[in-house]
């Protein structure tokens, strides 16, 4: 009888070599929305003028914030690093502009909603000097490692909106499989936001060779570079750019449809490749990497320029705004300044939006300012949102489940939240949502879903984190018990040493005085016969 | 009359079948008491603070399983911990004992390092080992170690150790309030975790 | 400037509970139409009757329960429960036929379970399952379609029908009868052909006269709610798909005794269910792979109850059975997640 094949034993074979971009798979469920992206599209971008504070948050990133380099009352001048990162965990912040650092206190952040974050706040000077420009000009040939620290010394995270250090994902995992293909996002799906776009038309050279130089730190062979389907003009400019710089032609240039969320990642590879990256895994799991176009542009910035991530363009958009366009801003630049320069509101803003209308993070404040991943700035009236209508009981109409990219059952994990099964919710792979909305926004019932799947993660992760610390305080309480038993266990013992010490002495004592008594008894006896 | 006699006698041998068979694979498959003291011990805070009477939450969760201690003298596991042990021991939830105290936000204990004179106090009091020190220098809290259960508060002779709030991972708020028409079936917690964002 | 926090989307929504309902109802209305031109205005009396009853039944069991009035009186659920329970019953059944059926059907089915979204058991299926165990008789007393009948009855006649139990003309007494499923059913049972039933007037092209043209206004007025995406296809596809594929071998292979695929989708209450009563969202699958599953297996329930049960119509209970199992059904159907 013939043995098990052995692959058989493997839980899941991955492909080496995935054909990526040739030809368009489907993904389930998603949704086709009204794209509002040429609105901001007819203004040629524009640099904002120079605000007079900007204000640094000093994380701009996934992970804990940088060595901090500077003091408040410094004068910096513009491109200087104000944090330095340890590792790859930690991603530098550097001056948008030259001045003075007036102070570094908490000012209002975007994340979490309506809450304060330690920023510099940077007194700009228009006319201050700049940083020598630090080029990596021999990338081409350059080893990988110096190309991720020279991005990373120059404070790069993803700008698609995660902020991901991109030195981190470079560096990638050294256990999983090699990276073969770079996957260079440019699909924005969600309405309104439109900066990349307005990027790949304004700069598509600088996008294919920052993806030649992530590409070369990736160790990566092939490029493709995803657009939305209604981007004719952005892919000829691509084409010819990718013509120009890579004439070697490692360089796709992929137009997948305009379904929402096709721009996410996992959505993304699973279009490009009909493959899907691993529920506890990477898209390095399947050999490839994904970063945002933006990324790659500043990658080229950071590298071939010498100027390191201090400014990104910003969608500034919505029907509360009365000239929606894309602005080029300093980081640190406050919303409000963008709005402003954007016509300011022509009504009344309901609803601030940091992001697209699908996922973005609402924002309580207009002071709050951009950061590395602000794609979009989004202004809704209180005619263009939600409006107070009352949440309805779920009617299982299963909208949801036709909608959910991930393939989830958002009624049923909607539920189980509700009734407090968190095991039931983990069970239904609350984790695997991507929060992109599509259920909410088709719910007749008008039950704020991603509300609750954010909520449900959020308790899970806390729970995760009591459990672990409960076991960690477990193991401690119980190894001082086991300490306090063995010292007890000693003193008992040495109690008892010294105890049997000193009966043997007793009794050595009372054998001498014995014998002691006995000799005098005996020479008494002498003493006395002697004497007698 | 013959049919009824049969009838009964199917019964009496079915029931005595299904119940000796039962009889045995609840012998054979019964929960020992180990395995019990274990499943306790994990739905316990391991706050160690010693609230329930007990000298820590291993020697409660051994008096829990042999009867000798309630389900609802544990203050820092709050209602929940007690609904998670009624659940497990298949007893009825009842209301926190608060004569061991109330529930609290987890906290941790933070020493006002200008005041301590390093008397050594605290570190003997704390039953996790969260507390650093030598005789005669300042001693201090790792924040991380610490179960917030205020057994060093009593020994310190000057009063330099206070409570405060641990730092909680941020959690998105559930806004469940008179908005929501089915709000009956909407999760205990959740209005006042809403109120609390707010605030 | 003081914007509100509110989680993403942000874009207003695009279904309502109250817009779902209202469509199902607007799509009712060509099938309903049609049920007047063939049967007179009894139904619309028999809906208008229905609706008062369940918006009373539903105001009274959320003001028991503790609830707000709105927006549960003005979602359209209980008018819709009352409709399709209306379009079930005889055109000239008595008032208190609709009194109990909406007492069940709302208070019993819907209330007790926890009101709109939590209900197990469509609420319009088990009011007429609880009226046809009840007064079997009372629900056999069907007219005779238009062409067959010397005269549809007036508006007044209906109304003195309804309410007083009692036609003003003997000659509505003649022709009050059973509908074509039940006289298939006699007649087999009496061992006659098929054929030989069906030459009976009653009976048109495929089911019977009359029915199967409101059965195509029904379906109409589906294929609509499909195209607006209101209810999905794969419950009326499934229904429908299963009736033909099961019931064609038995044609084929006994068509003396088992009635062709066409008379069974024509006949009864087959097309308003695979459209209407087998969609409820709230009692039925939510998985599409689920639907698929409920759909036939309604189907296949409701041929078996036609052909070896008590009753001439089982889809009312096919659909019962089958609510039953869609919790189950849903578990076994999860869909694989992403990346699972």
């Amino acid at each position: 009888m013939p043995s098990m094949h052995p692959l058989a034993l493997q839980p899941k074979r991955i492909p080496l070599m995935l054909e990526v971009g040739r030809q368009l798979y489907r993904f389930p469920g998603g949704l086709r929305l009204r794209h509002h992206k040429q609105v901001a599209c007819q203004d040629p971008l524009a640099r904002l003028p120079l605000p007079e504070r900007l204000y640094l948050p000093l994380v701009q990133h996934q992970g804990p914030a940088g060595e901090l380099q500077v003091a408040a009352g410094d004068r910096v001048r513009r491109g200087q690093p104000l944090t330095r990162a340890r590792n790859d965990c930690e991603v530098p912040i550097h001056a948008p502009a030259a001045g003075r650092i007036e102070a570094i206190r908490p000012w209002p952040v975007s994340w979490p909603p309506g809450t304060r974050a330690d920023c510099l706040v940077l007194v700009s000077d228009a006319n201050g000097e700049a940083m020598p420009a630090t080029t990596l000009p021999d990338w081409m040939d350059a080893a990988p490692e110096r190309i991720v620290e020279h991005l990373r010394d120059g404070g790069l995270a993803g700008l698609g909106g995660a902020m991901f250090p991109t030195a981190a994902k470079l560096r990638g995992d050294w256990a999983a499989p090699e990276i073969h293909t770079l996957i260079l996002n440019g699909s924005e799906c969600e309405p309104y936001i439109a900066c990349d776009e307005m990027l790949m038309r304004n700069r598509p050279e600088a996008i294919v060779r920052g993806g030649m130089i992530l590409a070369r730190a990736l160790g990566a062979e092939n490029i493709v570079i995803a657009i939305e389907d209604p981007m004719s003009a952005v892919r000829e400019a691509l084409e010819a750019a990718a013509k120009t710089v890579d004439p070697s032609g490692h360089c796709l240039i992929a137009q997948v449809s305009k379904i929402y969320p096709e721009g996410g990642e996992r959505q993304l590879i699973q279009v490009l490749t009909g493959a899907e990256v691993p529920h506890d895994g990477l898209p390095q799991d399947l050999g490839l990497a994904c970063l945002n176009v933006g990324t790659a542009a500043a990658a080229h910035d950071i590298v071939i320029e010498g100027r390191p991530l201090s400014e990104r363009i910003v969608t500034v958009s919505g029907p509360a705004i009365a000239k929606p366009r894309n602005v080029l801003a300093p980081l640190g630049a406050p919303i409000r300044e963008l709005i402003a320069f954007a016509g300011g509101p022509i009504k009344a803003i309901d609803r601030l939006v940091l992001g697209g209308p699908m996922s973005g993070i609402p924002l309580a404040d207009d002071s709050i300012p951009i950061v590395k991943g602000s794609n979009c700035i989004l202004a809704l009236g209180a005619d263009d949102t939600r409006r107070e209508q009352p949440v309805m009981p779920c009617i299982n109409c299963g909208e949801c489940v036709r909608v959910c990219p991930a393939s989830l059952l958002p009624q049923t994990l909607y539920q189980a939240i509700r009734g407090e099964d968190h095991d039931q919710a983990r069970e239904l792979n609350v984790f695997d949502c991507i929060e992109c909305g599509c259920c909410a926004h088709v719910c007749p019932s008008h039950i704020p879903l991603v509300d609750y799947y954010r909520h449900e993660k959020g308790v899970l992760r806390a729970r995760g984190i009591e459990d672990a610390r409960a076991e960690q305080a477990r193991r401690r309480f119980e190894a001082r018990e086991q300490r306090l038993a063995e010292r007890e266990a000693e003193r008992q013992r040495k109690r008892e040493q010294r105890e049997q010490r000193l009966k043997a002495r007793e009794a050595a004592k009372s054998e001498v005085e014995a014998a002691v008594a006995r000799a005098r008894a005996r020479s008494g006896a002498g003493d006395d016969g002697a004497a007698s | 009359m013959t049919e009824i006699l049969i009838a009964g006698l199917v019964m009496l041998v079915l029931l005595g079948t299904i119940g000796g068979v039962l009889t045995v694979l609840a012998r054979r498959f019964a929960a020992d008491e180990d395995s019990v003291i274990e499943q306790i011990n994990a739905i316990l805070p391991q706050t160690q603070c010693g609230q329930c009477d007990f000298p820590g939450c291993r020697p409660y969760a051994e008096a829990i399983a042999e009867g000798r201690a309630d389900i609802n003298q544990c203050p820092p596991g709050g209602e929940a911990g007690v609904r998670a042990l009624a659940d497990l021991l298949g007893r009825e939830p009842k209301p926190l004992d608060t004569r061991h105290g109330e529930h609290k936000a987890p906290r941790v204990a933070v020493i006002d390092e200008d005041r301590c004179i390093g008397c050594k106090l605290c570190i003997q009091a704390c039953p996790v080992d969260a507390i650093v020190g030598a005789p005669k220098l300042m001693h201090t809290v790792i924040a991380d170690e610490c179960t917030g259960c205020d057994l060093c508060l009593p020994p310190c002779p000057v009063d330099c150790i206070d409570m405060v709030p641990r730092r909680q991972p941020f959690i998105w708020p559930l806004a469940i309030g008179e908005q929501d028409a089915d709000a009956e079936h909407a999760p205990a917690g959740a209005a006042t975790e809403a109120n609390t964002a707010d605030a | 400037m003081n914007p509100t926090l509110a989680g993403a989307p942000h874009l207003p929504p695009v279904n309502t509970v109250a817009g779902i309902m209202r469509q199902v109802l607007y799509a009712l209305v060509p099938g309903m139409l049609a049920h007047v031109w063939f049967f007179g205005p009894g139904i619309l009396v028999q809906i208008a009757l229905a609706i008062v009853f369940a918006l009373g039944f539903e105001a009274l069991m959320l003001r028991l329960r503790g609830r707000a009035l709105q927006p549960f009186l003005s979602d359209y659920s209980a008018v819709v429960t009352a409709v399709l329970f209306a379009l079930c019953i005889p055109p000239l059944s008595p008032w208190w036929i609709s009194f109990v059926g909406m007492l069940s059907a709302i208070v019993l089915a819907k209330h007790l379970y926890g009101g709109l979204g939590y209900n197990l058991f469509n609420p319009a299926m088990v009011g007429f399952a609880v009226v046809i165990i009840g007064w079997p008789l009372e629900l056999s007393q069907w007219l005779a379609p238009r062409s067959l009948s010397t005269g549809l009855p007036g508006l007044v006649e209906t109304l003195q029908a309804i309410f007083t139990g009692h036609l003003p003309a003997a000659r509505f007494d003649a022709i009050t009868q059973a509908t074509p499923l039940d006289a298939l059913r006699t007649g087999v049972a009496e061992n006659r052909l098929v054929t030989e039933i069906r030459s009976s007037p009653i009976f048109g092209d495929f089911g019977g006269l009359g029915w199967e043209w409101i059965a195509n206004f029904y379906a109409l007025g589906g294929l609509w709610l499909v195209y607006r995406r209101v209810i999905s296809w794969h419950v009326p596809v499934a229904v429908l798909a299963t009736i033909v594929l099961v019931s064609t071998p038995m044609w084929l292979l006994g068509p003396d005794t088992n009635p062709s695929p066409p008379q069974h989708v024509f006949s009864g209450a087959l097309v308003i269910a695979a459209f209407f009563i087998a969609t409820d969202p709230v009692s039925g699958c939510s998985t599409m792979k689920g639907r698929l599953i409920f759909g036939a297996g309604v189907a296949i329930l409701t041929l078996a109850i036609r052909r070896f049960g008590a009753y001439p119509d089982g889809v009312a209970f096919a659909v019962l059975l089958m609510n039953a199992a869609a919790p189950l059904i849903d578990r076994l159907t999860r869909p694989r997640t992403y990346g699972h």
